[in-house]
C-alpha cells in the first residue's frame, strides 16, 4: 500500500456538473459505464484550444497550425506512455472503441479472414463487438463462434479452450463487460491464443479508467478504448495495434493525411499511425483525451482501483440488503458495475423513480441483448461508479430503491 | 414528487399489478408484434373483428408499468368500438402524450385516457404509454392474417 491520501472532496470539486440539482435533488451520477462527466482540466484543455489555437493539423505552415499538431502529437504520446506501447505508430485515433473494433474487423478481416475461418467473440459482448463481426462473416462467408459465460457471468474457461483451433483467426474479447461488470481473464486468453498464433482483440472501454492497462506486458495484438468513459471528450477513441500488424493491413478509409502521394494511376499511403487516420481528424477530441489521461494519472490508477473496489463492496452489501432484489452478474472479479432486477418493479419505472431523486443510472439492456437472454431479463437497472462516487451517494441510492418499491407494494 | 404522483396514478398501479384482458384471444383475426428494442418491453395484441367492430381485444407480453398499464386500459377501451373510432382514440392519446407540458388538454375528450397526461412531463417514457397503441394500429392493418383467417 501507498500512502496516498483519497481526496474524494479535491476530485469532486473538480467536476463542476457535480455540484448541479436535478429535480431539486443533489446529482447522484451512477452513470459511468455509459459515459463520466468531465473534470474542469479536460473542459480546459478543450476550451483552450478552440481560444487560442484551433487550426488545422499536418499541413499549415503558420503558428497556429504548429501548435495544433503539437497539442495533437503530444495527446498521441500521452496515450502511448498510458498503454505502455512501444511507439507512437502504434496509436490510432478514432471515433471511439465502436470505431475502433469496425475499423479491425474491416481491415484485418479484408486481408486475414476467409471463407470457413472463424472468429471467437463472448457471450457478454457489447453489440460493437459482435455487428461489426457478423457483417465481416456475412461478406466472407466465415463463422462467429461464442465462448458460453456461467450463472455468475463468467467465462466458461474450458469451453474456450474447446473453441480454439487453427480454423480460428481473431480472438475479440471484452475486458470488462458493460453490463456484468466481470472482468475477463484476459492475460491467459491471450496465452492461450497466442500458443495457436492467434491475434486478440481486447475491448478495454469499461477497464483503462479502472486499473493499469499495460499493453506490451498482456501482449494483445489490438486494445480499443474510448475517451468520453475515461473522463475525456465523445467522439475520440483509440485503436492499439501491434506495429507490423498494422503494417500489413490494408487501410480502412481514403481521404486526406493517409497518403504520401496521390495521382489516378498510383495511391502512395502514408506510414503508421497516419495510414488509419483519414481526413481532418478530432483535434480537440485527441487534446481533451491526452488532458484526461493525465488527470487520472494524478490520482493513479492503483488508487482508483482501490477506492472504486471499496465503493462495489460497499454497495453490494446494501443492495443485497433489499428484499427482492436480486444482481446480475455475480462474478468473482468484478468491477464497479451493478446491474440488478427488482421483483415487481421494472427496470425502467426504478429509472425514471431514481432520477426524480437526482440519481442518474442506466436502464435497458445496455447494449448487450444477448447478456440480457442468457440471465431471461427484458432490462437491468445498472449502477456504475467512477472515481468521483461516494458512500453517501450509494446510502442515498439504496433508499431510493427502498422508497420505489415501497410505491409499487 | 408531484410529477411522479400525476406519472404513477392509482389507476396506473393496478392495472401494472392486475392487467385487464392479459392472454390470448381464442379467437383471433388481427394481431400485432410490438417491440421496443431499445428496452426490450415486448407485446402481442390481439383482436377479432367482426363488420368494423372490435369484439375483443387481448395482450400479452412484458414491460414496465406504464407500457403494461397503458396496455391493459387501451383493451378496456377498445372492446366494442368501431376501427374509426380506435384510431381516433390512438391520435387523441398520441397528441395527448406528445404534448407541451404547459399546454391544456381536454381530459373530458380522453376519458379514462386522461391518467396518462403525466407521461407528457417524462419524454423517455412517451414510447413506454404508446407501444399497445401503435401495436393495435399494425394489427387493424393486418388485412392479410384478416383474409386468411376470415
Amino acid at each position: 500500500m501507498n500512502d496516498y491520501i483519497y481526496d474524494i472532496e479535491a476530485i469532486r470539486a473538480d467536476f463542476p456538473v457535480l455540484s448541479r440539482f436535478v429535480h431539486d435533488k443533489k446529482l447522484v451520477y451512477l452513470d459511468n459505464a455509459a459515459t463520466t462527466q468531465k473534470p474542469q482540466q479536460v473542459i480546459d484543455a478543450v476550451s483552450n484550444y478552440y481560444t487560442n489555437y484551433n487550426s488545422n493539423i499536418h499541413r499549415g505552415v503558420h503558428k497556429l497550425s504548429q501548435e495544433a499538431t503539437v497539442g495533437h502529437e503530444r495527446a498521441r504520446k500521452i496515450i502511448k506512455n498510458f498503454l505502455n506501447a512501444a511507439s507512437e505508430a502504434e496509436i490510432i485515433f478514432t471515433r471511439g472503441t465502436t470505431e475502433s473494433i469496425n475499423l479491425v474487423a474491416s481491415s484485418f478481416g479484408q486481408k486475414f479472414i476467409h471463407e470457413n475461418d472463424e472468429i471467437l467473440i463472448s457471450a457478454m459482448e457489447h453489440h460493437s463487438n459482435i455487428v461489426p463481426w457478423q457483417i465481416l462473416c456475412e461478406q466472407k462467408k466465415s463463422k462467429l463462434k461464442v465462448i458460453p459465460i456461467n450463472d455468475e457471468g463468467e467465462i466458461i474457461f474450458e469451453e474456450f479452450e474447446k473453441l480454439l483451433n487453427p480454423k480460428v483467426k481473431i480472438v475479440s474479447i471484452v475486458h470488462i463487460s458493460n453490463s456484468l461488470g466481470t472482468i475477463n481473464p484476459i492475460k491467459k486468453i491471450i496465452d492461450y491464443s497466442h500458443k495457436l498464433g492467434i491475434p486478440v482483440l481486447v475491448d478495454a472501454a469499461q477497464s483503462v479508467q479502472h486499473q493499469k492497462i499495460n499493453v506490451r506486458e498482456l501482449g494483445c495484438d489490438f486494445l480499443v478504448l474510448s475517451g468520453h468513459k475515461i473522463y475525456g471528450p465523445t467522439g475520440i477513441g483509440v485503436l492499439y495495434g501491434k506495429k507490423e500488424l498494422l503494417n500489413s493491413m490494408p487501410p480502412y478509409q481514403g481521404g486526406g493525411d493517409m497518403i504520401l502521394s496521390v495521382s489516378f494511376e498510383k495511391t502512395i499511403y502514408n506510414e503508421l499511425p497516419y495510414k488509419f487516420e483519414a481526413g481532418t481528424p478530432n483535434i480537440v477530441g485527441a487534446i481533451g483525451m491526452g488532458a484526461a489521461i493525465e488527470y487520472i494519472e494524478s490520482i493513479g490508477l492503483e488508487n482508483i482501483q482501490n477506492h472504486e473496489t471499496q465503493l462495489l463492496t460497499y454497495a453490494t452489501k446494501r443492495l443485497l440488503d433489499i428484499p427482492g432484489l436480486k444482481i446480475i452478474g455475480t462474478a468473482a472479479e468484478k468491477s464497479a458495475v451493478i446491474s440488478f432486477v427488482l421483483d415487481f418493479v421494472h427496470p425502467h419505472d426504478v429509472g425514471t423513480f431514481l432520477d426524480l431523486e437526482g440519481v442518474a443510472i442506466r436502464t435497458g439492456h445496455h447494449c448487450t441483448e444477448p447478456v440480457m437472454r442468457r440471465f431471461k431479463v427484458p432490462a437491468t437497472s445498472r449502477v456504475s461508479f467512477g472515481i468521483y462516487n461516494t458512500a453517501e451517494e450509494i446510502d442515498i441510492l439504496a433508499a431510493s430503491i427502498e422508497n420505489v418499491i415501497n410505491l409499487f407494494n | 414528487m408531484n410529477a411522479l404522483k400525476e406519472l404513477y396514478q392509482q389507476t396506473i398501479l393496478d392495472h401494472n399489478k392486475n392487467p385487464r384482458n392479459f392472454g390470448e384471444l381464442e379467437v383471433c383475426n388481427h394481431c400485432a408484434e410490438g417491440h421496443n428494442p431499445l428496452c426490450g418491453d415486448h407485446i402481442d395484441v390481439f383482436m377479432n373483428i367482426e363488420n368494423d367492430i372490435i369484439v375483443d381485444v387481448k395482450f400479452k407480453g412484458a414491460g414496465c408499468a406504464i407500457s403494461k398499464a397503458s396496455a391493459s386500459i387501451m383493451t378496456t377501451i377498445l372492446k366494442g368500438k368501431r376501427i374509426e373510432e380506435a384510431r381516433r382514440l390512438f391520435e387523441s392519446f398520441h397528441d395527448a402524450v406528445t404534448s407541451d407540458p404547459n399546454s391544456t388538454i381536454d381530459e373530458m375528450n380522453l376519458g379514462k385516457l386522461a391518467v396518462f397526461c403525466g407521461v407528457r412531463e417524462f419524454p423517455a417514457r412517451v414510447k413506454c404509454a404508446s407501444l399497445a397503441w401503435h401495436t393495435m394500429i399494425n394489427a387493424l392493418a393486418n388485412e392479410e392474417l384478416l383474409m386468411v383467417k376470415a
